[in-house]
């Protein structure tokens, strides 16, 4: 599993340590131009040097060590080895663009390891301050079609070019020069997908807090060398992107985009944010669910908190509580008499059902959704329960009660009277790339085995194994 | 990672000055190969429609603290300011000379072998400011006959105006990078004979550069028509 992620905020690790739910990353999220690698932790690298480190990918912390300075690293898993990639200078940032990009390796990126030791540092590009390209902001695909080794780089200065390495030495490719493959971008990725090669870059300017216009778009192309296309069959050689995420949640100017591949079917994206505006206008680092929409990737969104129907992608039947169905007033369709006055008819409350329904467990089941108080469901984050990458985990309650949704040991659903917090009330939800998502209890008692809420009949849910391939893994949240 | 727009360029506005240094490795500055002498011969659009032959003024120097600033106000009042006799109507004849306020310019008839106008290197290459600049480029286009519901479509590294006849088309306020077709006019009439193409262009920190063409109404590129400065 290839986990690389680009992210970034600004170089200052505050000793903030920040609360926020249901968006943001917990912890010290601020660092500036990482690169996230997964090995048991998550490793995120920022400009300057060092990083942050998290076990779960929700809290993070310092502690990941880069030398070097220089500006956005890239980090890829070759083998056995990790192979980090950087800038050593800073862009235009003091108005110089003679860069240089190295490549070194590390056995490790645990800092405690004894592994742990960089190789020396050896030049796989540069650019000589003039000419059209700034040799920083690099970025690694490995092909997975033929194993070769590709470095994209450049800013706004220019070009963007693509390099090959050797992936056995991690230097430049003997012979190998380098291709323009796009202009006007910053902060490239290059990423392989279904017999595409995506090339995402950073549109806008940086580093102006609330005011900065960075925004993430991306091109493709068939070969690795491009051209690179848009939607509209635009080259990015000539300014050609399609946006991928621009600013949206109180997060202005996302830039740096990393892919994040956990299973398939469940991608996320990294990147930061230039300005939170829930955290003092800071950058920050941000992780989002990833879609792919036509053959598109797209930035999802994280789950926002509320109430909603839990709709089944199966047969599209709405997760309830097993209580019997309660009629509500407004007569049959028969015998009605048009002359009477039009008037609204409320809708069935709680405080209507609520005493008719029993006050130990309840069952869960499905049908088709009738918006009554047993279909509907809170949705809220559970502070302190730790998380997994992009979120933490929630509680799901039937709306303006305590009874809670939990899995049993017998991987079957049921609803407790009151939330306790129990590992079985916590539910991961992420957004798959297509835009469903998937529910998963953080733990089914007395197993390690990691199930999620599947339809095993139109009107019977379980937990199982997740299929990605299955509507039956996958549900929606539908506000009404 | 790139900070563009916070680069402080406090040049005082319309002044000489020493060009910008990027490098100590600039000993040698020139225009080429990003652009070459016009030339009266023939010349079409290029195979995608756009227009590579222009008359370009040298850049005049602005003060811009970030590119942030280019709203349309902004831009309006910037390309209302009075810099030069006609410079609405004018169409200069290479190394036509004119002064802009301590600044003594020059009209460089030139062509550009790559579909963008690259006025970073224009700049650079002459020894000019290369930030905090404005310009100014015009072009003749001459259409063999009236073409109704064309559209100007222009993309630029900076806030831009373009007209055409005289008449205001495209307006790119805000902080942009040169996009192709990024803005595009409402629908024009292309003269048979002569039109007049003319832009102004002003960028902060940037590679400032622009491209244009025109598009049918099925929004194909123009290609039958002849590109001179006269």
């Amino acid at each position: 599993m290839k986990l690389i992620v680009k992210v970034i905020s600004t170089i200052t690790l505050s000793s903030i340590l920040l609360t926020r739910q249901g968006i943001a990353q917990i912890g010290k999220p601020f660092i500036h131009d990482p690169s996230t690698e997964c090995d048991g932790k998550y490793y995120t690298f920022g400009t300057g040097g060092g990083g942050l480190i998290s076990d779960d990918g929700w809290t993070w912390n310092g502690g990941a060590v880069r030398p070097g300075g220089g500006a956005a690293p890239d980090i890829l898993k070759i083998g056995d080895r990790y192979l980090v990639v950087y800038g050593a200078t800073g862009g235009g940032l003091a108005g110089g663009h003679n860069g240089k990009i190295l490549t070194m390796w590390n056995k490790t990126l645990d800092p405690k390891s004894p592994d742990f030791k960089y190789s020396e540092a050896v030049v796989v590009a540069s650019s000589d301050g003039i000419e059209d390209n700034d040799s920083i902001d690099p970025s690694l695909l490995l092909d997975p079609t033929d194993g070769k080794l590709w470095l994209t780089y450049g800013t706004y200065w220019g070009y963007i070019r693509l390099v090959e390495l050797d992936p056995k030495t991690g230097k430049r490719a003997e012979g190998n020069k380098p291709l323009n493959i796009a202009i006007d971008c910053e902060a490239t990725d290059l990423i392989y997908r279904d017999g595409w090669y995506y090339l995402l870059g950073t549109h806008g300017t940086c580093c102006d807090g609330p005011n900065s216009t960075y925004n993430i778009i991306v091109g493709r192309s068939k070969k690795v060398s491009g051209p690179y296309l848009d939607n509209i069959g635009r080259e990015m050689l000539k300014g050609g992107g399609k946006l991928v995420v621009a600013a949206r949640d109180r997060l202005i100017g996302p830039g740096h985009f990393g892919r994040i591949i956990l299973e398939t079917g469940v991608e996320k994206m990294s990147c930061h944010y230039e300005a939170d505006l829930d955290q003092s206008a800071r950058s920050v680092l941000g992780i989002r669910p990833l879609l792919w929409k036509n053959g598109w990737p797209v930035a999802g969104d994280n789950f926002k908190e509320g109430t909603y129907e839990i709709e089944s992608e199966r047969r599209g039947y709405a997760l309830q509580i097993a209580v019997d169905f309660t009629r509500m007033p407004g007569g049959m369709r028969f015998n009605r008499n048009n002359d009477e006055p039009i008037k609204p008819v409320p809708s069935q409350e709680l405080a209507d059902v609520v005493k008719t329904w029993p006050a130990g467990n309840i069952g869960v089941n499905l049908s088709d959704y009738m918006f009554r108080p047993h279909q509907k469901w809170t949705i809220s984050p559970v502070a302190g329960s730790g998380g997994y990458l992009g979120g933490t985990y929630y509680k799901i309650v039937i709306a303006g009660t305590d009874r809670a949704l939990a899995a049993t040991a017998e991987a079957e659903l049921i609803t407790v009277p009151s939330f306790t917090g129990t590992p079985e009330q916590l539910w991961r939800i992420d957004q798959l790339t297509d835009g469903t998502y998937r529910i998963m209890p953080k733990e089914v008692p007395n197993s390690a085995t990691h199930l999620a809420l599947v339809s095993s009949g139109d009107s019977t849910p379980t937990l199982a194994k997740f299929d990605v391939n299955s509507d039956n893994s996958k549900w929606n949240f539908r506000v009404h | 990672m790139i900070m563009v727009a916070l680069k402080v360029h406090a040049q005082s506005a319309i002044s000489g000055g020493k060009p910008d240094k990027i490098t100590d490795n600039d000993s040698v500055r020139t225009i080429a190969p990003f652009f070459t002498p016009a030339t009266t011969s023939k010349k079409h659009p290029d195979a995608d429609g756009f227009i590579q032959r222009w008359m370009l003024l040298e850049p005049i120097n602005k003060s811009i603290r970030s590119n942030l600033v280019f709203t349309n106000n902004y831009l309006k009042a910037q390309f209302d300011t009075a810099y030069f006799p006609n410079q609405f109507t004018v169409v200069p004849k290479d190394k036509d000379k004119l002064n802009v306020g301590q600044q003594e310019l020059t009209w460089h008839a030139l062509e550009s072998p790559t579909y963008n106008v690259k006025l970073f290197r224009f700049a650079y290459g002459l020894k000019k400011h290369t930030y905090s600049v404005l310009f100014w480029a015009v072009t003749v286009v001459n259409s063999p006959r009236e073409m109704k519901n064309v559209r100007l479509a222009v993309g630029s590294n900076g806030g831009s105006t373009w007209w055409l006849n005289g008449q205001q088309a495209v307006v790119m306020d805000g902080d942009r990078r040169m996009v192709m077709d990024d803005c595009v006019s409402t629908r024009l009439t292309l003269n048979k004979g002569k039109n007049i193409i003319r832009g102004a262009l002003i960028n902060g920190p940037g590679l400032s550069d622009f491209c244009v063409r025109l598009l049918d109404e099925n929004g194909v590129p123009v290609k039958d028509l002849t590109i001179s400065l006269q």
